[in-house]
């Protein structure tokens, strides 16, 4: 089966006082059909400037410096930005929900208001149709008294409804992929819960294909099919959820599965956390951004740039010089 | 909402009253007899006998204490009478009754005129950041701040009034008498009223826009594919002239003050020229009551902005 | 198996601090046309410091033969209708109005600044009182405040500089007033006062040390606005009268003599414009390179 969406070396550039950042540097992936991939890092490791680049949502200082995105055999970065082509992709056939529930709907326009300029917009249905389907989409995602609910306005809404409506946004056009941006961080523990369940019911009803972008493991562990884990600009490891819980291989996602509470584990196994601080993305050097805080380094990993993601197993590749398999620390 | 408008209210109520103890008490902070102040030169100049004198202090009532002469200046104008002007013998309600209106004239043009260029130049400045058309507009503003009216105006006057000999410098026929002469009347002293305003107007309107261009939920509405013209007008545009009503209410002041100034080069009988010629006729009792006046329909006209802010934006109109 | 990293090695992975002065200075003199008002400016100080040397002639007193004179080789902008060179009456002008501006943002910043820091520490009463008196000042039109004031105390350098200050305190007053409140909500000022502090000392130690970046840019951004107001109660005779050097009452004496001498009015506008543009452009640069988020505010 082809894939839905293809990124080749995506090249996501800031130009920044101290010098230029390179948020996202070389990444490539691909989302199938109707899977839900987690794209796991922790913050400013560019996962989510690596999606916005996607939809072409970048703007200055920022750029789009190189790399393909492939979606339905075109390449969208061939397009201008806010272009007739990416205009209608974005809505209607790859959609984004945000982080701050809060502050991404316009508060000076009603819930309704936003989610019928899309159905107008990409499946040109009329006032009425639209705010009829407006109504059945969000009592889908579970907001009760839709109808009454359909004219009031975002402060209205608690944080999680909010999420809700926004879910009900993305999903609205039936588009092929939906990428969550970090959609449960500014929310309570609960209500995460309640959220992601929601979402994956939706898009499995939609059949859409889900990309969510987090910094908990635990999210991904529950929900993803596969994982790719970022670090510093750069996919440093993937494969389906399954492989990299058990035999995780790049020695970040160790460390990261090192730093987290499991079940599994005997009682009074101590927590390890990694050393280090995160990376300066600030001009950064050619070899591997993990290397000062690595404990299976080699001499290669500072004479040698980055290698590329190599296959340990099958489908799990990483991008590390080191053999991992034998260290279990 | 109801509680926000009552509450407004009172505030404004409250500053009324203290623009009222300001105007009152600054004039008779002025050491010396207060009826030699009232009645400027004409008292001290010896022309008027005692018996005369006395009689007019009783009349002005410069004989009660001051809490009194207070309460009936302010029982007056709560009944319409702003006393009677020392330097035209007239009903000082008479006297701006009439002005008034050509004052008005001139600020509502120049008014219009600052809405209309100046927002829209602030907009363009915003969408086309960083273009021709930002920098451009942007140093007009900026340059356009730094204007002195008075200045401008004898700019005008030298070059479209004498050197070329196209507009007529001064003077003011009603509209309703000579529509076309009153129109040449009228070009110069508006310019010169609006440029400030405008320049103030475009730099408020650029950085508002800009600021709610930064916001999240515009980056939503450009994630849900919508076109510029859609992004700018439906979504931005409410968000970002919220703050320009605010501007309304400054823009009353600099009219007012532009009159001052306008009126008095261009020899135009509006209300900011009658306060500087009871100024230097140092009739008082103009100065009292035409100040009163302005402030108070500042005063107001802010309340009004007031409103419409919290009705204009949602979360203060529904709660 | 490498040893662990030192810890020196480690914080070098951190990102390297700029010092706050050189981050200021870059962001300050980023736009060419900061720069061009600092010099502006000092040019302008210069010459009102040094005016007694810069100036050919007595700005005060004039040679009757000599008036209205057009622009020539010896009174290089003319001569007013007293025979007073217009030169030199501009360059002690300078002075004028930079002592007006200075004075009067210095005044109303002490004050305006107190009022506000008081009314918003101690809230209650005094803030109501206070603010809505400088609310009461503002719903007056700067220019129409300073004319009451000017009218009631008289002309002269004085009383307008008293006039300007009541008129422009205000605004000191309400930024101060809501920095106040902000900073008030500050777990470390409870902390201080948990810890015993006296009002006066958390007040001046912690509250107004912030207050200090925008008071500044407000007095740069303001300073235009007064010589503005000055050049107009001066041009309506209600400020600083003949002879006294001020651009303002300058262009109203050329007024009368427009079909003449032009120059007469035109030159001392252009100074006027040429100062305000200057603080309004430095004001600007400070503003950028103090505080960005205060663009929304001043």
């Amino acid at each position: 089966m082809a894939e839905l969406l293809q990124v080749n070396n995506l090249v996501t550039q800031f130009k920044t006082e101290s010098g230029l950042v390179k948020a996202v540097d070389g990444v490539s992936y691909y989302i199938d059909e109707q899977e839900i991939v987690g794209l796991v890092g922790e913050s400013g490791c560019g996962k989510s400037v690596s999606q916005l680049s996607v939809m072409q949502l970048i703007s200055a200082p920022g750029e789009i410096a190189g790399g393909e995105v492939i979606f339905e055999g075109r390449n969208l970065l061939q397009y201008e930005a806010n272009g007739p082509e990416m205009r209608s992709v974005r809505g209607a056939k790859i959609a984004m929900i945000f982080q701050e529930p809060m502050t991404s709907l316009n508060p000076v326009l009603t819930i309704g208001q936003q989610l019928t300029e899309m159905l107008q917009l990409h499946i040109k249905m009329d006032g009425d149709t639209a705010r009829k389907r407006a109504i059945e989409l969000m009592s889908m995602v579970g907001i009760s008294g839709a109808e009454n609910r359909i004219d009031d306005y975002p402060h209205h809404f608690s944080g999680g409804m909010r999420q809700r409506v926004m879910i009900a946004m993305g999903l609205s056009c039936n588009p092929k992929i939906l990428i969550a941006d970090e959609p449960t961080t500014a929310l309570d523990v609960t209500t995460q819960a309640q959220l992601l369940e929601l979402m994956k019911d939706m898009v499995q009803r939609f059949r859409t294909s889900l990309v969510i972008v987090t910094h908990n493991l635990g999210v991904v562990a529950r929900y993803a099919q596969r994982i790719y884990i970022m670090y510093a600009g750069r996919i440093v490891e993937s494969g389906t959820t399954k492989d990299i819980f058990a035999n995780p291989r790049h020695p970040y996602t160790m460390g990261l599965l090192k730093c987290i509470p499991r079940l599994d584990e005997e009682e009074g196994t101590k927590l390890v956390p990694i050393e280090g601080l995160p990376p300066n993305l600030i001009n950064m050097p050619p070899t591997c951004a993990f290397l000062p805080r690595c404990s299976y380094r080699l001499e290669k990993c500072a004479k040698e740039p980055w290698p590329p993601l190599t296959p340990v197993n099958g489908n799990h590749y990483i991008r590390c010089y080191a053999d991992t398999k034998e260290k279990s620390k | 909402m109801t509680a926000y408008i009552i509450r407004r209210l009172l505030i404004a109520i409250i500053i009324l009253f203290i623009v009222t103890l300001i105007v009152f008490f600054s004039i008779r902070l002025l050491p010396g007899d207060p009826l030699v102040i009232f009645l400027g030169q004409q008292a001290t100049q010896g022309g008027v006998s005692t018996a005369e004198l006395d009689r007019l202090r009783e009349e002005y009532g410069l004989n009660d204490p001051i809490m009194v002469q207070y309460g009936n200046w302010i029982w007056g104008i709560l009944h319409g009478d702003l006393g009677k002007s020392i330097y035209y013998h007239e009903d000082v309600g008479i006297l701006m009754g009439e002005r008034f209106p050509i004052t008005l004239h001139l600020g509502l043009l120049a008014f219009i005129i600052n809405i209309v260029i100046g927002v829209l130049m602030g907009l363009a400045a915003a969408i086309r950041r960083g273009t021709w058309i930002d920098a451009v507009t942007t140093t007009l503003a900026n340059v356009g701040i730094c204007i002195p009216v008075f200045w401008l105006a004898i700019l005008m006057i030298y070059f479209f009034g004498l050197q070329l000999g196209w507009l007529p410098i001064y003077g003011y026929t009603s509209p309703f008498k000579d529509f076309w002469l009153n129109t040449q009347q009228v070009i110069m002293p508006v310019f010169c009223m609006a440029i400030t305003m405008m320049a103030t107007t475009a730099r408020l309107a650029r950085s508002s826009m800009l600021e709610v261009t930064r916001q999240d939920y515009i980056r939503t509405a450009w994630s849900k594919g919508l076109r510029e013209r859609s992004v700018i007008m439906r979504h931005a545009l409410k968000n970002g002239l919220i703050p320009v009503i605010t501007l309304l209410g400054i823009g009353l002041g600099m009219v007012f003050a532009g009159s001052v100034l306008v009126e008095t080069i261009f020899a135009i009988p509006g209300i900011g020229r009658l306060l500087v010629t009871s100024i230097f006729a140092q009739d008082y009792v103009v100065i009292q009551s035409g100040t009163l006046v302005i402030a108070m329909i500042i005063i107001l006209s802010n309340l009004l902005v007031d409103i419409s802010y919290g009705w204009l934006d949602p979360r203060i109109r529904f709660g | 198996m490498t040893e662990k990293n030192t810890i020196a090695e480690e914080f070098q992975e951190a990102p390297p601090r700029v010092s706050e002065w050189r981050r200021f200075w870059r962001v300050f003199l980023q736009r060419r046309i900061v720069i061009f008002g600092m010099v502006v400016l000092l040019i302008l100080v210069i010459i009102a410091i040094f005016a007694n040397f810069l100036a050919p002639y007595d700005p005060y007193r004039g040679e009757m033969e000599d008036s209205l004179q057009q622009p020539n080789s010896t009174y290089w902008l003319g001569t007013d209708i007293q025979g007073r060179d217009t030169l030199s009456r501009l360059i002690f002008g300078t002075r004028t109005a930079l002592m007006v501006g200075f004075v009067t943002v210095g005044i109303a910043a002490v004050i305006g600044v107190t009022l506000g820091l008081i009314a918003g520490y101690f809230g209650g009463i005094p803030s109501m009182i206070i603010m809505r008196i400088m609310d009461a000042l503002m719903g007056f039109p700067m220019l129409i405040l300073a004319m009451l004031f000017a009218a009631v105390l008289g002309g002269g350098i004085q009383n307008v500089i008293i006039a300007l200050s009541i008129a422009t305190l205000p605004a000191y007053a309400r930024v101060m007033n809501g920095l106040t409140l902000s900073i008030r909500e500050n777990d470390y000022i409870m902390a201080e006062q948990a810890m015993g502090s006296s009002n006066i000392r958390i007040m001046l130690g912690h509250i107004l040390p912030n207050a200090i970046p925008p008071t500044i840019v407000l007095i740069t951004l303001q300073l235009g606005g007064i010589i503005m107001a000055e050049a107009a109660l001066s041009f309506l005779g209600i400020g600083i009268k003949p002879p006294g050097a001020a651009w303002g009452a300058m262009v109203n004496d050329g007024y009368r003599y427009l079909s003449q001498n032009p120059v007469l009015s035109f030159a001392p506008g252009i100074a006027i414009m040429l100062v305000v543009f200057a603080f309004n452009m430095v004001g600007d640069g400070l503003r950028d390179a103090l505080d960005p988020r205060l663009r929304g505010i001043l």
